[in-house]
């Protein structure tokens, strides 16, 4: 329980539906603040002290556990490793799949319980045989399955979701009103939890070493210095102070980030469009579908921003010869080819397939590029 | 589900006869510093109850201050005597501090250090947490001119160990050094007698004693000079400003006196107690280290702390209140993360050894039911807390990037 109106209702419903419910809230920085700022930052006091007032008022313990060792190793650290390598990674998704569904899931099954029960907007259900699924919430607004595309087999069978199936967030709200939880009205959270000021860019420069370089066109000429390419995301326009416009006028975006010679490469818009996206540590979601072993391809829809929209695809794994993961994590490559190319594509980000409102699996991004044109 | 209270010494139930001086006191009301003879009536109770209190610790009643309570005490002792001693002599600026004091005293150590140029000088402690009596000789004959004061516990409110207050006091006093002493876990379950002690200082709290919490005293030495922290109405000596609790002090007169009282049959039954407490959980769980002196006469009589190898100790105390059984991890957890106790690193535990602590605490409402219920449980509630593990460091669950 975070301290927010979606894990307070997810809690009460839980409770409401006659489980033995015990809150839980996650510490995750050793160095909590004292109090919340705006719609940033969490896990302070304050939230604390909220996400207790909703458990007393539902009459359930509450216990705050610390996994702010394994969040710092896990989620943080694999931040600031993946920008270091020129990536742009999912911290939040990095957190669900290591953090809430692997550390407290775990540890929740050992002193005895069942499930996990967040307030995700998403969906778990049965297949015939009794497999879960993993599908999108009813209110597509919110679905939040993007963020949970990560969860295997195994995590998903413990898995408590009771806002799947709301319409849509304001009666959250106004079922946390009615229920007398004070957090009705608390503001979401946005933004990166551990970075309190949003400032991704200043955060990062404290963490890793950024050396001033160069960057280029798209055919390699110079026109602008950065002042460290990690700080950098593929599709990115703003913060380039480019002294030169370029030569059409239009804005510039940066196309790809070169850590090892620590260039940054921009060029106009609609070479960002990529309709081929190759991705590594394949996991799915349940049950994998029959062409993911035998490597054929199959019709899906990929979407890779949690707030982005599902595109049309084709999807296939490439098996690596010998290589094996184990259950639900393949170590093949994910080849995903769109029917129409999409803009702004990042290695690091995460790729999730869906057919319909069913989620498949993910794999992380690794590359993409346009069919039609050559590399740069 | 039968309810099984072991942690007395975060709070231990409120007696009736300190209820009742309460609820008569509060029910009069009155502020004891009125001139009208309803203040002179609060006044009465508040002097009676200070004069009693004072019986008690062996003080003189002009030499008790009350407070809030156990910090409150700790805050004005270690600031009062840091200033005035410095006021008088801008060298005296060392506080030398056992290592396992209680937060009320190290923050206040450590907050005068970041604020009012003092040196704190953190002094070592053996593997029981007895403070090493050498270091502190050897601290002050370094540069005797240069302490501000002394301060060690009379009792650690973790593990329980009784401290050589009596020696570090005499050493003290050969150099003319004053001596704050922290025995709000002491006080009423050991003999303390603040005359014979040698401390300028020492910081007792009601609701330890079966007082409501919201009441203690610092005992002020007549010759001790002591800044106040807190300004206002000039009450008790100027010492500590502030409206006066009749109501609070009575209590807290009523639970001393009883404890002090009866604490020469109470001692000797909380430590049989504790010693089948120890007996029994050491028989259910071999792997559990009982910490502190190995010698039962250097531990508190009510206190009984272990670490459980391979369990956090939050996932013990939770399986533990699921069966009934209400303990402590005996650190705090002020910042609402558990972190390991610095008592136990201080006593050369590994953080994860620290990691695993649990500590049980008797009061003058346990019974051997309560060592029953505890012992009846442990052994299960140790295995799957063992089971939980350290969940916190590293997962058996397979994850997408676990390969």
């Amino acid at each position: 329980m975070s301290g927010g109106v979606d894990s307070a209702v997810a809690a009460a419903r839980a409770v409401e539906a006659g489980h033995d419910v015990v809150g839980v809230h996650l510490a995750l920085s050793r160095m909590p603040g004292t109090l919340r700022t705006g719609s940033r930052g969490c896990c302070t006091i304050e939230d604390s002290n909220d996400a207790w007032r909703a458990c007393d008022r539902l009459g359930i313990p509450f216990y705050v556990w610390d996994f702010s060792e394994r969040f710092k190793a896990d989620v943080v650290d694999d931040f600031v490793a993946e920008y270091a390598a020129g990536r742009t990674p999912n911290p939040c998704m990095r957190c669900n799949e290591r953090i809430k569904f692997a550390a407290l899931l775990e540890k929740a099954l050992a002193l005895g319980f069942d499930a996990v029960c967040t307030g995700h907007y998403a969906k778990v259900v049965r297949d015939a045989a009794g497999n879960p699924e993993l599908h999108r919430a009813a209110d597509w607004a919110k679905d939040q399955s993007y963020v949970l595309g990560v969860l295997t087999r195994e995590q998903l069978e413990h898995c408590l979701f009771p806002l799947a199936d709301t319409p849509s967030k304001a009666e959250v709200r106004a079922e946390a009103e009615r229920r007398g939880l004070s957090v009705a009205k608390k503001p979401d959270s946005h933004d990166i939890c551990f970075i309190s000021d949003g400032d991704t860019r200043g955060w990062l420069a404290d963490k890793i070493e950024m050396t001033p370089g160069d960057i280029l066109d798209e055919t390699g000429q110079k026109v602008g210095e950065h002042g460290g390419a990690n700080a950098f995301t593929v599709g990115q326009r703003r913060g380039l102070r480019l002294g030169r416009p370029a030569p059409d006028g239009k804005p510039r975006f940066v196309l790809e980030v070169r850590p090892k010679d620590n260039t940054v490469v921009v060029g106009p818009e609609q070479l960002l469009a990529v309709d081929e996206i190759r991705g590594i540590r394949i996991s799915w979601a349940g049950a994998p579908l029959a062409e993911a072993a035998s490597g054929e391809e199959f019709a899906c829809t990929a979407q890779v921003r949690a707030h982005g929209d599902a595109l049309p695809a084709r999807a296939r794994v490439v098996h690596r010869e010998g290589a094996q993961g184990h259950e639900g994590a393949d170590d093949g490559e994910l080849v995903v080819t769109l029917d129409e190319p999409l803009r702004g594509v990042a290695p690091g980000q995460t790729v999730v397939l869906y057919q319909g409102t069913r989620v498949l699996g993910q794999a992380t991004i690794d590359s993409a590029r346009s069919l039609a044109r050559p590399s740069l | 589900m039968v309810s099984v209270y072991l942690d007395h010494a975060a709070t231990t139930p409120v007696t009736p006869h300190a209820l009742a001086a309460f609820t008569q006191q509060a029910a009069q009301g009155g502020n004891p510093s009125s001139l009208h003879a309803a203040g002179q009536r609060a006044r009465r109770a508040l002097e009676d109850a200070r004069e009693s209190l004072a019986a008690t610790l062996g003080a003189h009643p002009s030499e008790v201050v009350f407070t809030s309570g156990g910090t409150e005490a700790d805050n004005l002792a270690v600031k009062g005597l840091y200033w005035a001693r410095r006021d008088t002599d801008q060298g005296r600026r060392r506080i030398l501090c056992s290592s396992v004091e209680h937060h009320a005293v190290m923050d206040t150590v450590e907050w005068l250090e970041r604020h009012e140029g003092a040196e704190a000088v953190w002094l070592p402690c053996d593997a029981a947490g007895i403070t090493d009596v050498e270091a502190v000789r050897a601290e002050l004959e370094r540069d005797p001119e240069s302490v501000a004061l002394i301060t060690v516990m009379w009792a650690n409110n973790e593990v329980g160990t009784l401290q050589p207050v009596a020696e570090i006091a005499a050493l003290a006093a050969e150099h003319g050094v004053p001596m704050h002493s922290d025995a709000v876990q002491a006080f009423g379950h050991v003999p303390v007698d603040f005359a014979s002690s040698g401390l300028a200082t020492m910081a007792v709290s009601g609701h330890k004693v079966g007082a409501p919490v919201g009441v203690g005293a610092l005992v002020v030495r007549r010759d001790a000079t002591v800044t106040p922290v807190q300004h206002g109405g000039g009450q008790q000596r100027g010492l500590r400003s502030g409206t006066l609790d009749a109501a609070g002090a009575a209590a807290f007169a009523a639970a001393a006196a009883d404890a002090v009282g009866r604490l020469g049959e109470e001692a000797p039954r909380l430590a049989a107690l504790r010693d089948r407490l120890v007996e029994g959980v050491l028989a259910a769980v071999p792997d559990a280290r009982l910490s502190g002196p190995a010698d039962p006469a250097l531990r508190l009589p009510g206190i009984a702390h272990f670490t459980f190898p391979g369990c956090e100790g939050d996932s013990l105390l939770f399986l533990l209140d699921m069966m009934g059984v209400e303990a402590s991890t005996g650190s705090a957890c002020t910042a609402g993360v558990p972190r390991p106790s610095h008592v136990l690193l201080s006593m050369g535990l590994s953080e994860t050894e620290a990691r695993g602590a649990q500590r049980f605490s008797l009061g003058w409402s346990s019974g051997e039911d309560d060592v029953e219920g505890l012992v009846n449980v442990i052994g299960s509630a140790f295995r799957q807390a063992r089971q939980a593990g350290m969940a916190g460091h590293e997962s058996v669950i397979r994850t997408a990037s676990t390969r």
